[in-house]
């Protein structure tokens, strides 16, 4: 058995007296598409910014690739090989959409303060590469044309698009989807399943996606985990969960995954 | 070589410029003109802080006060009698070159406290930052009352005016320029992406912290210079040029010119440094209407003159912008 | 002993001014998020409108208490006046502004009744007539408390109890309660936020004009740039015991007036005014929201 890319080592979160995460064990291989879904307030947030950085977990660890990065600061985990996407759309409303997509390839430019304000051809080289690399992002998510449009220019479903290429030009290994399909109408939604199997496919991705529509996570994931109120209460291909009984129970009264 | 042609062409400019501005200029006009250079270079590096990086900083006069007494003390003790000893040198050379390690020392001192105060800007956000910076200028100038060396309350003359035309307005081309390449490159992004939002910043893999410190710190270094380059002209220093209000002229021009704008900043201290100025005639009515004035230009354009916008010298003189590569 | 023991009620007398201006400071802040910068220019106006009061009312060529707290409500309800006014004419405009321009419109109110003030009351000292005659109280061991310090202290003391039950009990308190959670939500319920707002306004400002007046009763000279250094420690103490916190103001006030008495009377005199700060710092580092904030963390 490999290491997996993602290990959550029972991890726990806890606010004051509140178990936001409570022990949940999980791992992800190299190359997987894995959902994680659950009802309103279960937590699923909440584990993404346990494996960014945002929180470290009260207990238990979090290793990608057999090290250990819960206690790492969120640019180290960024920089390390994991990007995300936000559940309430964070774009530097202020830049452009090339700019957005730029500052993530920042941490892989190494061209020094000082080559940047003296404007040394060096920095200038570097400076052009890493533009053409965002460029190339914005193209792959099919946003070339508002290269030079502010970011909140865009329509709603073109800023989730923005968003995953910000978090693609960090040239991560685990990409982590915060809702992508959220707001979206049917046809978005489906032409963004296909986008995610097309990057996973051209930049050999790992993919872990927290998603509502049980369409998208049941059409493109190959393993699924259910948290509810904190706790992992099932995992499984989509036809296992959709017929585990504890996660019908879990959803009942919400909408029942088709 | 292209590269190189701007730089020299501003210093021959400003060569031609400092002989002959003092001949022809009413001096009183020359003084405001050399205040305005000043106020240029406390905007623009203050914009650093507050509108690249969206920090709230309020104590820029503090680290002004650092530079100026610095560098003060380093020309009375060390660059004067330098300068003195520098025999078969033209006297500006030798008087401009202590003048450059006096600011540079100053700078750097400021650069120093910049440091400090950039510290707690890691745990603090908004409103407390901005009283923290707040606390630390007060203080500066409580303790500079309370030094004798440095004269505390009677102030510190006799400070020889090295800063000529030439270094005030060298020291403005190099902060703006120095703004101008950093918002253009990736660092400037850095500072820019904390601005518009701290935490995607950082889970994108900006090293928030060293960028919010950075910040701080090239903002006090060139306040510091600012705070040289003053004490050079005036030859006098006294602790309550930089209280508090001093400290507040500068954020006006910042918010007023546009946070994140160096031309809004650099228009908006002309301006500001003109307005008292041009009021002089209505005494007593002079600052009531440069407070009303404030008043109402927060209230009609909130984001400032510019917006996060520039002034396209480029497009004015017809040079086409570089297109993005694609 | 008996020094120290003196020093304390001064600081305690002193402390009390602090606290009430802090409590404007709090109460808008809680209610806006906007430092209004111009709130220890209203404690200047405050001490003004306390000496025209008095030369209306022959105040201090004939003192009565009864005199004594006609002027103190005159200034009062004169200085809620001005607030509402500042509030509705330059604050209200910039209310969905950033942050930054509200804080320059704030400060361009407070260079406004600056400068204003010198035009109008001139630029050199006024002396406050002498409304309540001085007397000295033993409170044993030494210590003296003058009668104004009493006065200080009980009318202070009165107005934070006031205020305590104003913001608890009454019906308008609550709804600032609710104003201050959330603007949205509280007009959902039918509560006229702009009013609330304007309200707070009122309170905080006649608030600060006590504080003139009694601080005028003890030192009387005023000027119109009194108002710069008092408000900025007050805020201070504001933050000290976590903005937008109505205890913390007066605990925060009590903590400043002490310290720096106590500054003042043991290290050196010159120093008094940098204490503030240095705690300020201080305990900002080790707990960032103040003595009794609850630290806000953003949701991702």
């Amino acid at each position: 058995m490999t290491t997996p890319l993602l290990h959550l080592d029972k991890i726990t979160m806890q606010f004051g007296g509140l178990k936001a995460v409570s022990e949940v064990d999980y791992a992800i291989h190299k190359g997987e598409l894995v959902g994680l879904i659950g009802p309103n307030g279960a937590g699923k947030t909440t584990v993404f910014n346990c494996i960014t950085g945002v929180y470290t977990p009260t207990q238990g660890k979090v290793m990608f690739e057999g090290r250990q990065i819960s206690g790492m600061k969120a640019n180290r985990i960024a920089c390390g090989g994991i990007t995300r996407t936000f559940q309430n759309i964070r774009l530097f409303s202020r830049l452009t959409c090339l700019d957005n997509v730029a500052v993530a390839a920042h941490p892989h430019h190494k061209a020094g303060l000082a080559s940047a304000i003296l404007q040394t051809p060096a920095f200038e080289a570097d400076e052009k590469a890493l533009k053409a690399q965002a460029f190339e992002m914005l193209d792959v998510l099919g946003l070339a044309d508002y290269a030079d449009q502010p970011a909140t220019s865009l329509a709603y479903g073109q800023q989730r698009r923005l968003e995953i290429a910000r978090a693609l030009a960090g040239k991560p290994r685990l990409l982590l989807l915060d809702e992508p399909a959220a707001g979206l109408n049917p046809q978005e939604s489906e032409e963004l399943m296909t986008l995610i199997t097309g990057i996973r496919k051209r930049f050999e991705l790992t993919i872990l996606l927290i998603e509502h529509d049980m369409k998208v996570v049941m059409g493109i994931c190959e393993r699924i985990a259910v948290l509810d109120y904190g706790v992992k209460i099932a995992e499984g291909t989509p036809v296992e969960i959709r017929s585990n009984p504890k996660v019908i129970e879990a959803y009942l009264g919400e909408e029942m995954p088709a | 070589m292209k590269r190189f042609l701007p730089p020299i062409l501003t210093i021959f400019a400003l060569v031609a410029l400092n002989v002959l501005l003092p001949r022809v200029m009413n001096p009183y006009y020359f003084q405001v003109l050399m205040l305005i250079g000043i106020n240029v270079v406390l905007a623009v590096s203050l914009n650093l802080v507050n509108g690249f990086t969206g920090q709230f900083s309020i104590g820029h006069a503090g680290f002004m006060a650092v530079g100026a007494y610095a560098s003060a003390m380093f020309t009375l003790k060390i660059g004067a009698p330098f300068a003195a000893s520098l025999t078969g040198v033209p006297l500006p050379v030798a008087q401009g070159i202590a003048l450059l390690m006096a600011l540079v020392a100053g700078g750097l001192l400021a650069a120093g406290a910049g440091w400090l105060v950039g510290l707690p800007s890691l745990r603090l956000r908004g409103d407390y930052l901005a009283i923290v910076t707040l606390g630390f200028g007060e203080i500066i100038r409580v303790v500079i009352l309370n030094v004798n060396a440095i004269g505390g309350a009677r102030g510190l003359p006799g400070i020889p005016p090295y800063a000529t035309f030439f270094w005030v307005f060298g020291v403005v081309a190099i902060v703006i320029g120095l703004a101008r390449n950093l918002a253009h490159s990736t660092h400037g992004r850095a500072l820019f992406a904390i601005r518009d939002d701290e935490i995607a910043a950082e889970a994108l893999g900006v090293d928030t912290t060293k960028y919010k410190v950075l910040a701080f710190v090239l903002g006090a270094f060139f306040a510091g210079v600012a705070g040289g380059l003053f004490a050079h002209f005036l030859s006098y220093l006294n602790p309550s040029s930089f209280t508090f209000i001093k400290s507040i002229e500068v954020i006006a021009m910042v918010v007023l010119g546009g946070m994140g704008s160096i031309s809004g900043s650099v228009m908006a201290a002309i301006v500001l440094t003109l307005l008292p100025e041009v009021l002089r005639s209505v005494k007593d009515f002079r600052m009531v209407i440069y407070a009303l004035m404030l008043i109402v230009l927060m209230i009609t354009r909130p984001q400032g003159l510019m917006g996060t916008r520039e002034l396209d010298l480029g497009a004015l003189f017809g040079r086409k912008k570089a297109k993005v590569v694609s | 002993m008996t020094e120290f023991l003196q020093q304390l009620v001064n600081g305690v007398t002193w402390g009390s001014v602090y606290a009430l201006i802090a409590l404007g400071y709090t109460m808008v802040y809680g209610i806006l998020r906007l430092i209004n910068f111009a709130h220890g220019d209203v404690y200047m106006l405050g001490a003004f409108m306390g000496l025209y009061a008095s030369r209306w009312f022959h105040a201090g060529e004939d003192p009565s208490p009864i005199k004594a707290l006609l002027v103190l409500l005159t200034s009062m309800i004169l200085c809620a006046l001005i607030g509402m006014v500042i509030e509705r004419l330059a604050y209200k405009p910039v209310r969905k502004s950033p942050r930054l321009s509200a804080l320059i419109t704030a400060i361009g109110v407070s260079l406004l009744l600056e400068n204003g003030g010198v035009l109008i009351f001139g630029a050199s000292p006024r002396f406050f007539p002498q409304i309540v005659a001085q007397k000295n109280i033993e409170l044993g061991m030494g210590v003296v408390l003058s009668n104004q310090q009493l006065i200080v202290l009980v009318v202070s003391f009165g107005l934070m109890l006031a205020l305590r039950w104003l913001v608890l009990f009454t019906k308008v308190g609550k709804a600032m309660q609710a104003v201050s959670h959330n603007h949205m939500a509280a007009s959902l319920m039918g509560i006229s936020v702009d009013r609330i707002i304007t309200f707070t306004f009122m309170i905080g400002s006649a608030l600060a004009a006590a504080a003139g007046v009694l601080v005028a009763l003890q030192s009387p000279k005023i000027e119109p740039y009194m108002g710069i250094l008092p408000g900025l420690k007050a805020f201070v103490a504001a933050v000290l015991g976590g903005i937008g916190n109505i205890p913390g103001a007066v605990v925060g006030g009590l903590v400043m007036g002490i310290a720096e008495v106590l500054v003042t009377g043991y290290i050196s005199p010159s120093y008094r005014d940098a204490i503030a700060f240095v705690m300020l710092i201080v305990i900002l580092l080790v707990k960032p929201a103040g003595l009794f904030g609850k630290a806000v963390t953003e949701k991702v």
